[in-house]
């Protein structure tokens, strides 16, 4: 039990971690952020997750067109529930943290609209797969639809930012702000990457539960 | 092989639309008068950025009529009659081909029509129109790709609203931020990398078209 479960005792152990020396630990204060600098444990975490979650389905969608095996498709798109709840979260901590520095909880920006587009396309995804009954021809749609949707997406969050290059939010390259981990307090550093480990287990073990639940239930419904 | 397969069915496509001219009659008046309401809601437009966002909206609202049918428009049943004497690659290929010719000339008609209805207020018109033909290659491979996609569900005609909207914005908002600039005239070389990044993306989805597209068409 232990020797195949560690890493989920290692996600407790690191989340709880992450939320004691977050809050309790005294941080280094900066102008604009000051404390509200603690958000980066959770905020970040968030987007870690989340992306974590959606290369996981974007995997199993590749996977389920080459071999049509019914599970892949499970877990594509529990993959990507997974994803779209960290993604939920990540906005919700994003607007409080905007809300702090920048006065507004949302501002006209390619990375917070990147995020929002994120959650368009997979609430669609979910429409999309609500739509087609048979179950054979809903995996191979979705499936299309995932790869197609998350590689135009990848262009839209990761490439179109630096090309524009007029982001505020940090990590688009140009903005030397103490919140990229390259430019972190050594002890920020020290809480910001075992956190991150945490969030990424964290949402790796949702996934596994929702696939068991899955496979439990189609199980009885086969009866 | 391919090549013949995908002369003929072009044709094909091409003697269809000539045989039902109500769709692209259709098409064309949802156009002019989408363009006149725009004319009628704003008394006089003075920023060239109104004018340029009014016009890709536009063009994405037309895109969207005109292609969404074009896996919708011929009965399921014929499909598997396509599926029999042609390669899925051929199929796809030529609806974008086809598509394409369409949408350059809804997006040429659509430009006439916006500057006559509201202004000319591009300045560097040869980088609009490269714009215009980059424009409409990539919305008609996205939507192409997302109408065969929608045309696999029920409910189709929302389903491609809200499935082709979020994944066309990388595309939208590149071609505005270029077209911006033809019409602010403030272009040079901040340009050429998005004109690069646009021909990334139409070249990708094409490439992702013909790779995904088998896996939609056998059932």
């Amino acid at each position: 039990m232990i020797k195949k479960d560690w890493w989920k005792l290692l996600s407790g152990i690191l989340l709880l971690y992450a939320i004691i020396a977050g809050f309790f630990t005294s941080i280094p204060l900066k102008p604009v952020t000051e404390e509200s600098m603690r958000n980066l444990y959770f905020h970040v975490g968030m987007w870690f997750g989340m992306f974590s979650m959606l290369i996981t389905g974007f995997i199993f969608s590749l996977k389920y067109l080459k071999k049509f095996d019914e599970m892949m498709d499970i877990m594509a798109v529990e993959a990507i529930n997974v994803g779209l709840l960290f993604g939920i979260l990540g906005i919700c901590t994003g607007m409080v943290w905007a809300n702090f520095t920048w006065g507004t909880p949302w501002v006209k920006d390619p990375k917070l609209n990147g995020a929002a587009v994120g959650i368009f396309i997979y609430l669609a995804y979910m429409i999309l797969r609500g739509s087609i009954d048979d179950v054979h021809k809903r995996a191979k749609v979705a499936a299309v639809y995932n790869i197609l949707a998350f590689i135009l997406w990848i262009v839209f969050v990761i490439i179109l930012p630096r090309l524009a290059g007029e982001s505020i939010h940090p990590g688009a390259g140009h903005n030397e702000v103490p919140v990229m981990p390259m430019h972190l307090d050594p002890s920020m550093r020290l809480v910001f990457y075992p956190a991150m480990a945490g969030w990424i287990l964290l949402g790796f073990w949702i996934f596994q539960i929702r696939v068991k639940m899955r496979k439990i239930k189609r199980n009885i419904d086969n009866i | 092989m391919l090549y013949r397969e995908i002369r003929a069915l072009v044709g094909k496509e091409i003697r269809l639309e000539l045989r039902q001219k109500y769709v692209i009659n259709g098409i064309l008046l949802y156009l002019v008068s989408t363009i006149f309401v725009t004319f009628l809601a704003f008394d006089d437009i003075v920023s060239a950025e109104t004018w340029n966002s009014l016009f890709w909206i536009i063009l994405l609202f037309v895109a969207v009529n005109g292609i969404s049918k074009s896996f919708l428009q011929e009965s399921p049943a014929r499909h598997i009659y396509y599926y029999t004497i042609a390669s899925p690659q051929a199929v796809i290929l030529s609806k974008i081909i086809y598509n394409l010719l369409l949408m350059i000339i809804l997006s040429s008609l659509s430009f006439l029509f916006f500057v006559l209805m509201m202004g000319n207020k591009v300045v560097d018109i040869p980088l609009f129109l490269t714009c215009l033909l980059l424009g409409s290659l990539g919305m008609t491979s996205v939507l192409t790709m997302v109408a065969a996609i929608a045309s696999r569900a029920s409910n189709n005609f929302s389903l491609m609203a809200i499935l082709s909207f979020p994944i066309i914005l990388p595309l939208l908002s590149t071609l505005m931020k270029v077209s911006k600039s033809a019409l602010t005239a403030s272009s040079g070389s901040g340009n050429a990398g998005f004109i690069v990044l646009l021909l990334t993306i139409n070249g990708a989805v094409i490439v992702l078209a013909y790779l995904l597209f088998p896996y939609l068409w056998r059932d």
